[in-house]
């Protein structure tokens, strides 16, 4: 069982590249590595594999990792096969719907910073699984997949909000939560929170993102 | 708009005449740019404040006439920033923001963090019967009062003023189990990682079984009101018609893709929460339109009270079991009673703590003030709510604070129907679809 | 043609039925018991507002049930919610589009303060936006406490002055705030 993940990071107080503004976070945190999910996956995770690798021959080379945790099958994609097997999936397998874009930024997994995780749910076969689409900071760009699930153009445009991640071919890819005019993508790691400090008194609380930070 | 070099926002030149692409930003110019082209098309804006759009939403209409041709939702005018900033928050106190995004259902919103965090935590069957029993009747009152808001706030928008106030009324009945049994009337934050914050007072079963019988009769006002009423039949009859392909490429979950007919509830499908040991009956329509939404949240409401009585039955079985997981290194907030001043530890844990045992006293307060440390990984927690599927998606890095939240709102993507629904309709109609998606603008923009 | 008019107290306590009273204090009688709010509803704080406004905390008693849509009829505006960077603007527009005289209730934390979204996405206290006769703290407040906060508010609405005495009320109030001492100055409980 393999957790993916960012990183090991070392510190005597806290964990650097996270909110953990705690100061105890104490030492080496989560080991590095991420490899693939040995087969027999569990549950109805196997019969999902196999019907992806029966209708979408490309698929170990399309598929990067495998990763189920928690009862939950993550599919690591090339972006490049992204929606051919969108399309498969939902044609095939029958995944009708698709829930969304989340978008991650992971700082410190150098080469594939920022990912993006579709959730998707069939509702004839009562399973979820999930996508996971990762780009680095230099070339964000994401084939779209609003012709395939309709449903994902807000989400895709928040993600660019968010994220700066670009999806190609999406019909209107402009800001959706900020104001139109802003500067920065704000649910990014390097993005600072942007509170200011309270003030009462004589005293000064900082905001949540200078709080108690022992680094 | 064209005045800068914008390449998703301009206009194009098509067979039917110059078509502009609105996203926002500025109104002026779009507006000259419009005027110049001599047509008679009218462009409206029905702007963030405006007493039918149900909160601060932003409709850009193209009107010809009366009919609508086109129409954008602007979003964001209430982005709050609530995911990133639990990135700077406990995992428990992730709980208090999380509340806060669909203000309407706040328990649903903490059920799906919750969930998510128990999932990651690993601890989703340590969770007491007696937890989850809670947490459903919550829930489903809940669902009683954003019904109620819905419903109320539909009607006042297409012009029946009586049910607003009957809605209301109902709804204050529930607000005033919620104060009874977590102390708020909105916003509880009652819902924690490992079960609930307290238990139940004393009487408070009783004081629920009256509430749902005093509730089921008085559903009965709205329902002589409405149902039937031609009036209200011909405003909302056929409009806002989202047929079942629609609904499934636009990803639109709870009442509006039932109303297609489909029963896709996630508490039967892929139930939580011990929601499978509860009976209730999923209430489609098979009209696709305003009419057949509003009959599905008139029916909820009476599977809701079916539901919460079987809970309360559960709950009376369950006096006495602890409503937190048993793992003290999770468990928080624990031991609390009400004093003179207010809620807060109760004395003799204080008395532990302080006098007796160093070791609980360092103990608690590491978990209040660090908060316990979640494993890496991501996990994805759907709940059904008021509105469709709510669904947090959490990415944990090990540490004290969650590395990243999302929540996958119902509003969000339902709003995205609005255009689907309305263009080719009048305008009256757009309030009307809009009402019928029933969207909370707070989870909208989070 | 009645005979016999019922009777109402006050008229029989008046000698020769004459009323002495100043014009400041006849306007800030009108003024308070019909006070018209802005629909301002953002958030949270919006449904506590409805609610007020609903059948078991009745604005009504009070003259406000009609919530007027248009700022251009509304006496209040009750900033109900969270105010975002980019709603800001937009309250800032409504507020300029109510006509004198108006008010300004900051209804709950966000309004107030920022709240508990000390972030790049909320206005830190609709007081950097608009001016703000009365704050109302809470998230969000009972509708008991808008309703406190309204007579509150009524009570100073009832005092306001007119014309030259308006003129050096606002002198007076002027003077002492820019003799006052600084907050960053002050020694409280916290420092």
């Amino acid at each position: 069982m393999t957790i993916d993940n960012k990183g090991a990071d070392h510190g005597m107080f806290g964990t650097h590249g996270t909110g953990d503004t705690s100061g105890y976070g104490g030492l080496v945190h989560i080991a590095a590595g991420a490899g693939s999910s040995q087969r027999p996956f569990g549950g109805y995770f196997d019969q999902v594999a196999d019907d992806l690798e029966r209708a979408y021959p490309d698929f170990n080379d399309a598929i990067e990792r495998v990763v189920v945790d928690r009862n939950e099958l993550t599919l690591h994609i090339k972006r490049e096969r992204l929606v051919e097997v969108a399309r498969t999936l939902r044609d095939k397998l029958k995944f009708e719907m698709c829930m969304g874009v989340s978008g991650v930024h992971y700082p410190t997994d150098a080469g594939r910073e920022l990912h993006a995780v579709y959730p998707l749910l069939s509702i004839t076969n009562n399973q979820r699984i999930r996508l996971e689409v990762s780009v680095s900071d230099s070339d964000p760009h994401i084939p779209s997949l609003v012709e395939v699930w309709a449903g994902n153009n807000w989400h895709e445009r928040e993600t660019f909000d968010m994220f700066g991640i670009i999806f190609d071919g999406h019909p209107g890819l402009t800001r959706i939560l900020m104001p139109d005019d802003w500067q920065g993508h704000p649910q990014r790691k390097d993005y600072d929170l942007g509170g200011i400090a309270v003030e009462y008194k004589g005293a000064t609380t900082p905001p949540p993102s200078e709080r108690r930070s022992y680094k | 708009m064209s005045t800068y070099a914008d390449p998703y926002a301009s206009s194009r030149e098509t067979t039917e005449g110059t078509v502009f692409s609105v996203t926002g930003g500025d109104w002026d110019s779009l507006v000259t740019e419009i005027g110049q082209a001599k047509e008679e098309r009218v462009v409206v804006n029905m702007g963030p404040q405006h007493p039918s759009t149900h909160g601060v939403l932003r409709l850009v209409l193209e009107l010809e006439g009366e009919t609508v041709t086109e129409v954008r939702c602007g979003i964001g005018y209430l982005h709050t920033g609530i995911e990133k900033n639990i990135e700077y928050r406990n995992w428990t106190q992730g709980t208090t923001f999380v509340t806060r995004m669909d203000y309407l259902a706040p328990l649903f919103n903490e059920t799906a963090y919750c969930l998510a965090v128990e999932k990651l935590l690993g601890i989703t069957d340590d969770v007491t019967e007696r937890a989850s029993a809670i947490r459903v009747m919550m829930m489903e009152f809940n669902r009683i009062s954003s019904h109620m808001v819905a419903l109320g706030t539909g009607a006042l928008e297409l012009g029946a003023l009586s049910p607003m106030i009957f809605c209301f009324r109902e709804r204050e009945k529930v607000l005033d189990i919620f104060e009874l049994v977590s102390g708020l009337r909105m916003n509880m934050a009652y819902v924690r990682p490992g079960g609930v914050a307290q238990d139940l007072p004393e009487g408070a079963v009783a004081k629920i079984l009256a509430t749902v019988a005093d509730l089921r009769k008085s559903f009965k006002d709205n329902e002589k009101l409405l149902v039937g009423n031609s009036i209200w039949m011909k405003r909302t009859e056929g409009i806002g018609y989202l047929d079942l392909a629609g609904a499934t490429t636009l990803g639109i979950t709870g009442p509006v893709i039932r109303s297609t007919g489909l029963p896709l509830d996630l508490r039967k499908l892929q139930p939580y929460s011990g929601y499978e040991n509860y009976e209730f009956d999923v209430v489609t329509a098979d009209t696709c339109d305003v009419y057949g939404r509003f009959l599905i949240r008139i029916n909820e409401l009476e599977q809701s009270l079916r539901i919460i009585e079987q809970a309360a039955k559960k709950l009376q079985a369950s006096q006495g079991q602890p409503v937190m997981v048993a793992d003290k290194k999770i468990a928080w907030p624990s031991q609390l009673s009400i004093g003179a001043d207010g809620m807060g530890n109760s004395l003799n844990h204080i008395r532990e703590i302080m006098g007796s045992s160093m070791e609980s006293l360092i103990h608690h307060f590491k978990l209040v003030t660090e908060g316990f440390r979640v494993p890496a990984g991501q996990v994805y927690a759907a709940v059904e709510s008021p509105r469709g599927e709510l669904a947090a998606h959490i990415v944990s890095d090990g540490g004290t604070r969650p590395y990243r939240v999302h929540f996958r709102e119902p509003s969000f993507n339902n709003l995205q129907a609005t255009s689907a629904m309305s263009e080719g309709g009048m305008v009256a109609d757009i309030i009307g679809a809009v009402a019928s998606i029933d969207p909370v603008m707070g989870g909208v923009d989070r | 043609m009645a005979t016999r008019r019922p009777r109402m107290g006050l008229e029989d306590k008046l000698p020769s039925g004459i009323v002495l009273t100043s014009v400041e204090k006849l306007a800030g009688y009108m003024r308070k018991n019909s006070l018209w709010p802005a629909t301002f509803g953002l958030a949270c704080c919006a449904i506590e507002m409805m609610a007020a406004g609903a059948g078991r905390y009745d604005l009504a008693r009070f003259g406000m049930e009609v919530f007027r849509a248009s700022p251009r009829q509304a006496d209040l505006m009750i900033v109900a919610g969270r105010v975002t960077n980019k709603m800001a603007p937009v309250l800032r527009q409504i507020y300029d589009q109510m006509a004198a005289p108006k008010w300004v209730l900051a209804m709950g934390a966000c309004a107030s303060s920022g709240g508990m979204f000390n972030n790049y996405a909320v206005v830190q206290g609709v007081d950097h936006v608009v001016p703000v006769d009365i704050y109302l703290p809470g998230c969000p407040p009972r509708p008991e406490m808008l309703m406190d906060a309204i007579l509150k508010l009524h009570e100073s609405i009832n005092d306001e002055k007119l014309g030259p005495n308006r003129e050096r009320v606002i002198k007076e109030v002027e003077a002492a705030a820019m003799a006052a001492k600084p907050t960053h100055q002050l020694n409280g409980l916290l420092a």
